[in-house]
Order: structure tokens, then C-alpha cells, then sequence
């Protein structure tokens, strides 16, 4: 609950510097106001929850109040020791998202485009997904050491299924009819994949790759658990240890932000390749 | 001169959608294929347009036999399938890569003034209402300056204003190139406004009917009684082609009629 309410407080001030951004149009602003009713709920029980430790009501020894939360991620970052786990966490995101995220396009795209890769790749893939992931844990440790190299594997077989999945279903939904306009001004199968397949797969391919990242970060933490020195995991697993409940949610607002920002910065890449979309633009 | 030699198309399951074919038209012509639903007219305008395979029979274009899409062959669908991610511009010019870039933006131009939407030239097809989308999609097929031109009921879902104004915009940009058009259709008021020749086709199997020349002036005169009467005749045509399916058609009673008369 805690967590929750520590989350929104920080996610308060980001929402606050969105809207400090300059927005396109007059119009837009009317819409903002009523986006902070959003926040309204969270920033009141945390108010609440700080006024009752301050008066005494509560103790706030296991659910910290808000303003200690805020404390001990100022004092992690002012050491200097929160960038230290914020890198070596995203330093391995990043790492196995891109891989997962590459195999993933190929092999969905293989698998989507030939009918043949398909029936010879898919059951295979779809028997590797139905394995829990976290399960590949004890063999990667064993084949690629406690260090980096199994870590990046095990978010990368994260990252790699939803995008497998989201691209290979994004090309066979392609629309017939225009792929139809393709044959009908003879476009050769490599163009017909540039000029029609690639852009009316890139909407969904863009929504695969957010899970992906999604996943990433979710596996990011098991891999974290799993024997780190460092990264935002490491930070969690050392608050539990140490019976320090406001350095754990010091780390888990940590990853909130990070999650949000990493997968708004991949809307905001993917952005001039969608906006051509009939649909309700803002989808975040 | 466009020519369909005892075409018949049988479906994997067996179902006959068209059945012995013949047909000719001439260049420049334009003929109309009219009838009831599930006479195989689409089925006959995707077999020209080299999208589906023909069971038997030959499709000729000046004498070439054509099997699969043709650079000369260009169609118009019922739904204007613009790409979403192209503006307007860019859809037009789709079947143009292989001109010079300025060969290309002189002829997208030229067809965007014609059917009135250069204003629109770098707007997205969501922008445009289904009447514009189609104007696009018409000017996609004719900057390739196609021999023949295919429409697949490309008006059907529009309201009639809309109509009128595209028979305009397609009659127009017809009247510069004069390709030869095959429109399927099941208006009509449509047919007798554009066409030189109605066919009227039978459905199960799709085969032709009848044929109906339409020999009124250019411009039509929609009101005039020379197009009401061909509006008529048409209508009984398709009237005993639906009611009558197992009666022999009206040429083939005629002959026979004559045939007793000697």
C-alpha cells in the first residue's frame, strides 16, 4: 500500500514537469487540468499517511512515510550509490532487451513471412515459452557463470517471446486487401515487404517491443535476486536483509520511473513511424 | 482490345462462380458488367486484373495472354485501400517508381487538380471523407495511364451526390487517356451513365446474360428520355436475368422464334 502511495508522490512531480513541457495546442491545456484529478487519491494518502506518523497515530516503522521514503532516496543519490545500481540496472535492460529484441524481430519475421519457417520454428518456440523463464535461471548460472552474461541472457529470453510473438501476429494480420494493391502494382516480395508489410507492421511491432521492455524490467529484478553486488535488485534484496523498509521502497520508486521513462522514450522514438495511425492518439 | 475466350473460374470448393466467358471490347470502350449479387462479376474483374488464377479460357490483351497482373491492367476496388502511412501524394504516386522523380510529381500534380484534391496533396487518407479516399484511389490507377481500367462497384458505398460528382471526376480523366474500362456495378442509373455496352450476368454459374448496347450521346443527359428508356431496358434485361434464371435467354428464344417462323 505503502509503495503505492510513495510511487504516486514521486509520479506527481513527474506528471508536474510533463505539463511544464509546451504543448502544441491552446486546446490541450483544458485536457491537462483534468489529467491531475489522477493524482488527487494517491497525494492525498500520502498526506495522510505522513500526518499520522507525524501526530503519532502510526508508527511508521514498517510502512515509512512518505517524506523518510523521499530522505533515503535523496541520501542514496547524494552518495552517489543510487547511480551506481540505476546504471548497472539499465546497463543490463538495455543489453538484453536489445538482444532479445533483435531475435525476437528476425525470428517473428521469418516466422511471419514464410509459411514453411513457421511450421518448422513455431512449435518448438511456443513449447520454449510455456517454460516459466525464472526456470532457465539454475542453467544459465551453470553454462554462463553468476555474473553478467547470465543475468543479460535471462532478460533477453524475456524481452524475446512477446516480441516473437507480437511481430510474427502483427505480419499475418496485415490486411490482405492492401497487400493485394501491392500484387496489383507487381511489387517484387522484397518490396512488397519494404513498401506495405513493414509499415503495417510497425504500429503492433511498436506495442511488442513495450512489452518486451515491460518483461525486461520485470526480469531485470529476478536476475537481481539471483546474486548481484549491485543494480536496483540488489538494492531491494539488501533492504530486506537489513530490515530497511524505506530503502526497498526507495528502489522499487527507483524502478517506477525508470520503467516509465525507458517506455515513454521508446514511444517517443517510435513515434514518427506510427503517426500516420487512425486511432486514439495518446495511448500511454 | 481486350478479350475473354471461354473464361470459367470453379473454386476449390467446387462452387462455379463463372462459367464460358466471351467477351470482347474494344479500346477505349467502356462496358458495363451488371447484374445480382453472386453473379461472379468481381470474381471476372479480379481474373483480368490477374489477381485470382482462371480454371480454363484465355484473357488476351491485344493478342498478349494474360496470366497475373499486368502493367497495363490497373483497378479500382469497391473500398478505396489507400496506405495509411502514405499521404495523399504518395498513394497516387505508389505505382510510379519506376518514372524520374520529376516525371512522377509532374503526373501526381497533374491527376491531384483533376479530381480536386490538390489542396489535400500532403494530407493522410484519414483525413479525407470516403468520396475523397475513392478520388484518390481512381487517380492511383490512372497516373499509370493503364490500357484498361477495372472498378469493382468503386461508387457503392457512397451517397448519390457524392456519385454524380465521381462519374464526373472518373469521366473526366477518362476523356484524356481513353483506356478501356470494365465497371462492375449493380446500379443501374450507373451503368447506363458511363457505359457503351451493359453485359448482364446470370449468376450460379456467373455467366453473360445479355448484352445491351448504350449508344446515347456524351455528355448524358440524365433526365432526358433517351436515357430513361436505356435505364428501362436495362432494368427488364436484369429483371428476366434474375426471375427467369432457368428460362433460356432472350436471344436464344428469338432465334428460336425465328427459327419457327421459317
Amino acid at each position: 500500500m505503502s509503495g503505492e502511495i510513495a510511487t504516486s508522490a514521486w509520479s506527481s512531480q513527474q506528471e508536474a514537469a510533463a505539463l511544464a513541457a509546451p504543448s502544441p495546442a491552446e486546446k490541450r491545456r483544458a485536457f491537462d487540468w483534468r489529467m491531475l484529478l489522477g493524482l488527487l487519491l494517491p497525494v492525498a494518502v500520502a498526506l495522510l499517511w505522513e500526518a499520522a506518523v507525524r501526530f503519532g497515530l502510526a508508527q511508521g516503522r514498517l510502512v515509512p512515510p512518505p517524506s523518510r521514503i523521499a530522505a533515503t532516496l535523496w541520501a542514496l543519490a547524494e552518495t552517489g550509490e543510487l547511480w551506481t545500481h540505476v546504471w548497472a540496472t539499465l546497463w543490463r535492460i538495455a543489453a538484453g532487451f536489445a538482444l532479445g529484441a533483435v531475435a525476437g524481430i528476425v525470428f517473428g519475421a521469418l516466422s511471419g513471412a514464410s509459411g514453411t519457417v513457421r511450421r518448422v520454428l513455431d512449435p518448438t518456440l511456443q513449447a520454449l515459452r510455456a517454460i516459466p523463464s525464472i526456470a532457465w535461471v539454475p542453467l544459465f548460472i551453470l553454462w554462463l557463470g553468476i555474473f553478467e552474461a547470465s543475468k543479460v541472457a535471462l532478460i533477453a529470453v524475456g524481452v524475446f517471446f512477446p516480441v516473437y510473438l507480437g511481430i510474427a501476429g502483427a505480419i499475418l494480420s496485415v490486411d490482405r486487401k492492401l497487400v493485394e494493391v501491392g500484387h496489383v502494382f507487381r511489387l517484387s516480395r522484397v518490396k512488397l515487404a519494404k513498401r506495405i508489410l513493414l509499415p503495417a507492421v510497425l504500429p503492433e511491432a511498436v506495442i511488442a517491443l513495450r512489452s518486451g521492455l515491460g518483461l525486461g524490467f520485470m526480469f531485470v529484478v529476478a536476475a537481481e535476486f539471483m546474486g548481484a553486488s549491485e543494480g536496483l535488485g540488489y538494492l531491494l534484496v539488501d533492504g530486506q536483509q537489513m530490515g530497511k523498509p524505506d530503502q526497498i521502497l526507495a528502489a522499487i520508486i527507483a524502478f517506477a520511473l525508470l520503467g516509465k521513462i525507458a517506455d515513454s522514450l521508446l514511444v517517443l522514438l517510435t513515434k514518427p513511424l506510427v503517426r500516420w495511425q487512425d486511432t486514439v492518439r495518446e495511448r500511454l | 482490345m481486350l478479350q475473354l475466350e471461354h473464361l470459367s473460374k470453379t473454386y476449390a470448393d467446387g462452387t462455379r462462380a463463372l462459367s464460358d466467358i466471351n467477351l470482347s471490347v474494344r479500346e477505349g470502350e467502356i462496358v458495363s458488367l451488371i447484374g445480382g449479387s453472386g453473379c461472379g462479376k468481381t470474381t471476372l474483374l479480379r481474373l483480368i486484373a490477374g489477381l485470382d488464377r482462371a480454371s480454363g479460357g484465355a484473357i488476351r490483351l491485344d493478342g498478349e495472354a494474360l496470366s497475373g497482373p499486368h502493367p497495363s491492367v490497373g483497378i479500382v476496388f469497391q473500398e478505396p485501400r489507400l496506405l495509411p502511412w502514405l499521404t495523399v501524394s504518395e498513394n497516387i504516386a505508389f505505382g510510379l517508381d519506376h518514372l524520374s522523380a520529376t516525371e512522377r510529381k509532374s503526373r501526381v500534380r497533374h491527376a491531384l487538380e483533376k479530381i480536386g484534391l490538390s489542396e489535400h496533396a500532403e494530407r493522410w487518407p484519414r483525413d479525407l471523407s470516403g468520396g475523397q479516399q475513392q478520388r484518390v484511389a481512381i487517380a492511383r490507377a490512372f497516373v499509370t495511364n493503364p490500357k484498361v481500367l477495372l472498378l469493382d462497384e468503386p461508387f457503392s458505398a457512397l451517397d448519390a451526390f457524392t456519385r454524380a460528382s465521381l462519374h464526373e471526376h472518373l469521366l473526366g480523366l477518362w476523356e484524356e487517356t481513353r483506356p478501356t474500362v470494365v465497371l462492375v456495378t449493380h446500379d443501374v442509373q450507373e451503368a447506363v451513365t458511363l457505359a457503351d455496352r451493359a453485359i448482364v450476368m446470370q449468376p450460379k454459374p456467373g455467366r453473360i446474360f445479355d448484352e445491351l448496347p448504350l449508344t446515347l450521346a456524351r455528355p448524358r443527359d440524365k433526365t432526358g428520355l433517351a436515357f430513361e428508356s436505356s435505364v428501362r431496358r436495362v432494368l427488364t434485361a436484369l429483371d428476366h436475368s434474375l426471375n427467369t434464371s432457368r428460362q433460356q435467354p432472350q436471344r436464344e428464344r428469338d432465334r428460336q422464334a425465328a427459327a419457327l417462323w421459317w
